[in-house]
């Protein structure tokens, strides 16, 4: 039948029916190599924001992979992402962060490009290629497929990826917890100035998989709650929501998404928060009664952690951040991590997001920094060849997710595992190893758009 | 040499032994002494690099306040990542990594009002942060760090650090340990 799954990768390696996964994945080298070619060069990759290059000429040199490329907006104002290597000789044309440029002008040998890709000048063009190089068509490499949703800008290498929201499909609600306004308005968010880029000694899925939803590492964070830096003055979070919400794993198999997200009640109002200030407090007090009357039953989702296959995180609330997996090897990732505000605040609230940030996340984070050691040694203790014998675990909750939750009155889009009895599990993980798994298997695009497949059975039918 | 100059060349070695003394208390994990030593209001702030034009300097640095930087802080927080140490599950440092502190190139850049009742100094100088953690795991931070020293009943506080760390891409996983 066309909607059959693929149940694992390399049978054995991952499987989603047992819960069991290999450490070959996480730290196999020639593994890692197909999966540049398999995950990286056909998925949609996050590339950054467009306040971070507002003006034509504007340019951020941003990764996709283990690739360095060029966002940049061009003389018309339109957005573009390169591959940020030469033509000619493969020199990194822009070396700089960011910045403003007419034209990108390679170090090396001097050809030069325009903000829109293509190549306008080639030192004796005349006199060495005597005029007969085909300028048009040694452009810089664009991505197959960009595009901009709420000023967040994804590309694909792929030109037989499906476009971007359907690749996203009914996930796409849950990422604009993150990218609108705290009260709802639509993309109403900017990104503070300074991205931070570190590297981790862990395969790329160690926080992948963590950021998809891993609910039981709560513990490892000990440290931080009982110290508290949270946006009241306890914890980490400011969490009351916690005992009054149902708290949820929301997962979409078909596309390899997840989310942990809180449902408040119907009748509940917004638990109050960011009691350190009243300024701050009252702001999103305000921005929280707004989101509900302007979105009805979808204002009482609030999202923690999720992941857009394959290596883009999102915390939507405390602390709203956005952040890149970047594979550097199989055995190190780079972190690279933008934080959000909302663009109309004011400036005391960015000034308290902006020192919330600073002592939560990041290398500097006082949550974050146990994460990175615990990514690190689990990574470099499962190296070793008697040690890559044996799987991990994955069976928290198998079995217990449903595909119609409904708690008063809304019904949640995704397939469902509701942790606030059993506290965790791992739905969300086995979904993103399933679909990792069928990236690594599909030949094509056309094994990987399960749904449409299904669409068509239906049709047939 | 005047009175001004041995006054100068004697209070930059009291400051020279300050820092290191100050150096030592991180060492040794001597977290609550070294705490002492910062004023009230003392501000720690470390920017992020950028990779700039050489006519560009004013965007090379992320700006205290207004940017993200690795750290942008008080002695509150710094007081909460001492405790967080503290705590002795805070797995990050646990177990203790093991840090030395080199100082060198000390300079005054500063004197308030003068080096005979100095009130304020500000001192620059170059820092090497050796960090080595478990069992290989080995991190080298090398940079230059501006500091204002203020004299509080009679004892030196640090006012303000500013800590330019020379790298882009931070290659320490985390940042666990003061500078
Ligand atoms: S490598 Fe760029 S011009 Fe030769
Ligand atoms: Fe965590």
């Amino acid at each position: 039948m066309a909607t059959t799954r693929i149940q694992g990768y390399r049978p054995g390696l991952v499987d989603v029916a047992t819960g069991q996964i290999s450490r070959e994945i996480f730290v196999n080298d020639e593994i890692y190599q197909d999966e540049l070619e398999r995950v990286f060069a056909r998925a949609w990759l996050f590339v950054g924001h467009e306040s971070q290059i507002p003006s034509p000429g504007d340019f951020f040199v941003s990764s996709m992979g283990e690739e360095s490329v060029i966002l940049c907006r061009d003389r018309v104002g339109k957005v573009h992402v390169f591959l940020n290597s030469c033509r000619h000789r493969g020199m990194k044309v822009c070396r700089y962060d960011e910045g403003n440029a007419a034209v990108l002008t390679c170090p090396y040998h001097g050809w030069s490009y325009s903000t829109d890709g293509r190549l306008v000048g080639v030192p004796y063009f005349r006199e060495a290629y005597h005029s007969t190089l085909d300028r048009s068509a040694w452009g810089l490499v664009e991505v197959a497929q960009l595009c901009l949703y709420k000023s967040s800008v994804w590309a694909t290498w792929d030109p037989a990826a499906p476009p971007f929201l359907e690749y996203l499909g009914d996930f796409l609600p849950y990422i604009d917890l993150t990218l609108d306004a705290w009260d709802g308005s639509d993309g109403g968010t900017e990104i503070l100035c300074g991205i931070q880029k570190w590297r981790v000694p862990c395969n790329w899925k160690f926080p992948a998989e963590n950021f998809s939803g891993d609910s039981y590492h709560n513990i490892s964070h000990r440290s931080v709650d009982l110290v508290g830096i949270g946006p009241s003055g306890s914890g980490r979070r400011d969490m009351p929501e916690l005992n009054m919400a149902r708290k949820l794993h929301i997962a979409f198999p078909e596309r390899g998404h997840q989310t942990t997200s809180y449902l408040l009640p119907k009748e509940a109002a917004p638990p109050p928060a960011y009691q350190h200030s009243s300024v701050v407090s009252d702001y999103f007090r305000e921005c929280e009664e707004a989101r509900r009357k302007k979105q009805g039953d979808w204002g009482r989702m609030i999202a923690l952690v999720g992941e857009v296959f394959p290596n883009t995180a999102f915390l939507a609330r405390q602390p709203r951040t956005l952040a890149a997996w970047h594979p550097r090897g199989a055995h190190e990732t780079e972190i690279w991590r933008c934080f959000l505000v909302d663009k109309s605040a004011p400036a005391e609230v960015k000034d308290f997001l902006r020192d919330y940030y600073i002592r939560y996340s990041g290398p500097g984070g006082m949550t974050e920094q146990d994460d990175m050691e615990n990514w690190n040694y689990a990574h470099a203790a499962s190296r070793g060849t008697i040690a890559r014998r044996y799987p991990y675990s994955y069976e928290q909750g198998m079995g217990t997710a449903v595909d119609n939750y409904e708690w008063e009155g809304f019904r949640v889009p995704g397939t469902v595992c509701d942790l606030t009895q059993a506290k965790s599990s791992e739905h969300n993980l086995r979904n993103l190893y399933r679909r990792w798994a069928e990236f690594m298997e599909a030949e094509s695009w056309d094994e990987l758009t399960i749904w449409r497949r299904q669409r068509q059975a239906e049709a047939a039918e | 040499m005047t009175d001004d100059r041995i006054a100068r060349v004697l209070l930059k070695q009291e400051i020279e032994e300050f820092l290191y003394r100050e150096a030592d208390l991180l060492d040794e994990r001597r977290y609550d002494e070294w705490l002492a030593l910062l004023a009230e209001d003392a501000r720690y702030w470390m920017p992020m690099r950028r990779n700039v034009k050489v006519d560009d300097r004013e965007r090379e640095f992320t700006r205290e306040g207004r940017d993200i930087s690795w750290f942008d802080e008080g002695k509150e927080t710094l007081t909460r990542r001492v405790r967080q140490i503290q705590t002795g599950i805070h797995w990050a440092e646990e177990p203790v990594s093991r840090i030395s502190h080199l100082l060198s190139n000390i300079q005054l850049l500063e004197v308030n009002p003068s080096p005979a009742e100095p009130a304020e100094v500000s001192v620059r100088c170059r820092f090497l942060v050796y960090r080595n953690r478990v069992e290989t795991e080995t991190d080298f931070l090398v940079g230059k760090r501006e500091d204002l020293l203020r004299r509080i009943d009679g004892h030196w506080r640090i006012a303000r650090r500013k800590i330019l760390l020379d790298q882009n891409v931070l290659l320490s996983k985390n940042l666990t340990f003061f500078f």
